[in-house]
């Protein structure tokens, strides 16, 4: 297939963004990346996407597909030559997509209000709500891997895109606010599956070095100031 | 073996009712567990420790929470009567929109419901512009799912009767004929539908909810 027919239109940095592509990545799939200019949205991009004007969006022959969980499950069933990226079984598939729901409704809020909260307490609070969350998480590899070492079983799947996909950042997130979210011995699952998905021939030239997020965030926070 | 079903819900939840309509269309057998949420049972905290809410399905012992997963879950195991189409784009679009319906129209359509003066004037055409998407998806076909009712129908279905309530209890028309020439016809459609039209709560009790949600939302501060 022509590596023209899929395009996503992204930013390196965004990790809704790398769901995409560790997903395409999974099923060997070739794409164009195009690149959004931090600060403006391409043409492409709003016509793409009228109703959200975000990134990602995937195009397949011309056919724009957006929201990065339901652009993975649409890679997952338009390629079916190539692992599965959801389970088989249908339990196992509503597990994995209650927690990706999870990830996106409580998790991913919760870890970008301690990113910028403000003030001792705020921070105190953000931080025990952050690391709640993180438990959760925990407890749920546990019950979806089953000792295994992905979310997915013996293979990255749905969940491990969804939650992997935040890895950067939250090494990133560690070295700037000099807290372990992810601990050796507070959270040994996760502690392993992290490396072991950071290190996976999909994922590791995707998700973006935690010196790069640092720099980024920055240049954000004191652009942040400015204004 | 026959697959026990249990259906956790409280009477007027919308999100409830997405899980039965799939499952009556689906023609499955369930029993129903009526919640009250100021009195969470046992059962229900066990089955939802996450968020505690409704609704939850219980096939043979197994809970699932969150009614869209909830939905794919149903439609996964069951064959009969599809509710989401067998092409992954249009699976892909039907996703799309009811993943819009729960996070964007749903808190556009509450903002009206719980303000009012200035606040009110500048909800209504938010949950405008989100309805002008809805009807513009509609594009001439009966329903979202074609001829038949399907997952965005299911997701969306609850402003068929919750959308005239909220403007009788707001006095706001948010759904003028002339302005969602399709939305009105879908609503009448999809209310049409035998499944819909059984399961609705009762009327006049769903108005008398949905003014308390109101008055609670705008009573000042402080008082009990």
């Amino acid at each position: 297939m022509a590596s023209t027919d899929v395009k996503v239109i992204g930013a390196a940095p965004s990790p809704f963004v790398n769901r995409v592509q560790i997903a395409l990545n999974l099923k060997s799939v070739d794409y164009e990346f195009l690149e959004e200019k931090m600060g403006s949205k391409s043409e492409l991009l709003l016509k793409s996407n009228p109703v959200h004007k975000k990134i990602p969006v995937m195009i397949h022959g011309g056919k724009p597909i957006c929201e990065s969980l339901i652009i993975v499950q649409y890679i997952d069933e338009a390629w079916t030559d190539g692992p599965s990226i959801l389970p088989s079984d249908p339990y196992a598939r509503a597990m994995a997509r209650f927690w990706a729901a999870y990830v996106d409704d409580k998790f991913y809020p919760t870890f970008r209000a301690f990113g910028s909260a403000e003030g001792e307490e705020a921070k105190a609070v953000a931080r025990e709500q952050l690391m709640e969350a993180i438990m959760l998480l925990e407890d749920a590899f546990a019950k979806c891997g089953k000792g295994k070492d992905f979310f997915g079983g013996d293979t990255i799947g749905y969940l491990d895109i969804a939650i992997g996909c935040f890895l950067g950042w939250m090494r990133a997130v560690e070295k700037m606010s000099d807290i372990k979210l992810i601990d050796e011995t507070k959270t040994p699952g996760l502690f392993g599956w992290a490396k072991r998905f950071g290190s996976n021939a999909a994922v590791k030239d995707v998700l973006p070095k935690t010196e790069t997020l640092v720099e980024i965030a920055k240049m954000m926070a004191a652009k942040a100031k400015a204004q | 073996m026959a697959d026990d079903l249990k259906v956790f819900r409280t009477w007027s939840s919308p999100f409830a009712l997405r899980i039965i309509w799939a499952l009556q269309l689906k023609g499955l057998e369930y029993e129903t567990i009526f919640e009250d949420l100021s009195q969470k049972s046992p059962l229900l905290l066990q089955y939802n420790p996450t968020y505690k809410k409704v609704p939850v399905l219980v096939h043979n012992g197994k809970p699932i929470s969150e009614s869209l997963v909830i939905l794919e879950y149903i439609e996964e195991t069951w064959n009969q009567n599809p509710l989401l189409p067998e092409d992954p784009y249009e699976r892909a679009k039907a996703r799309f929109w009811a993943k819009f319906v729960d996070e964007k129209l749903l808190q556009s359509v509450i903002d009206v419901l719980v303000t009012e003066g200035n606040k009110q004037e500048e909800a209504v055409p938010r949950a405008k512009e989100n309805l002008k998407y809805i009807e513009e998806e509609l594009k001439g076909n009966k329903f979202f799912g074609g001829a038949t009712i399907g997952f965005t129908d299911i997701a969306l279905g609850w402003t068929a009767r919750w959308l005239p309530i909220i403007e009788e209890v707001t006095g706001i028309k948010l759904i003028e004929a002339d302005t969602f020439p399709r939305i009105s016809e879908w609503m009448q459609n999809f209310c049409d539908v035998p499944v819909i039209k059984a399961n609705w709560p009762p009327y006049d009790k769903m108005v008398t909810k949905v003014q308390g949600t109101r008055e609670k939302c705008l009573a000042p501060k402080g008082t009990n």
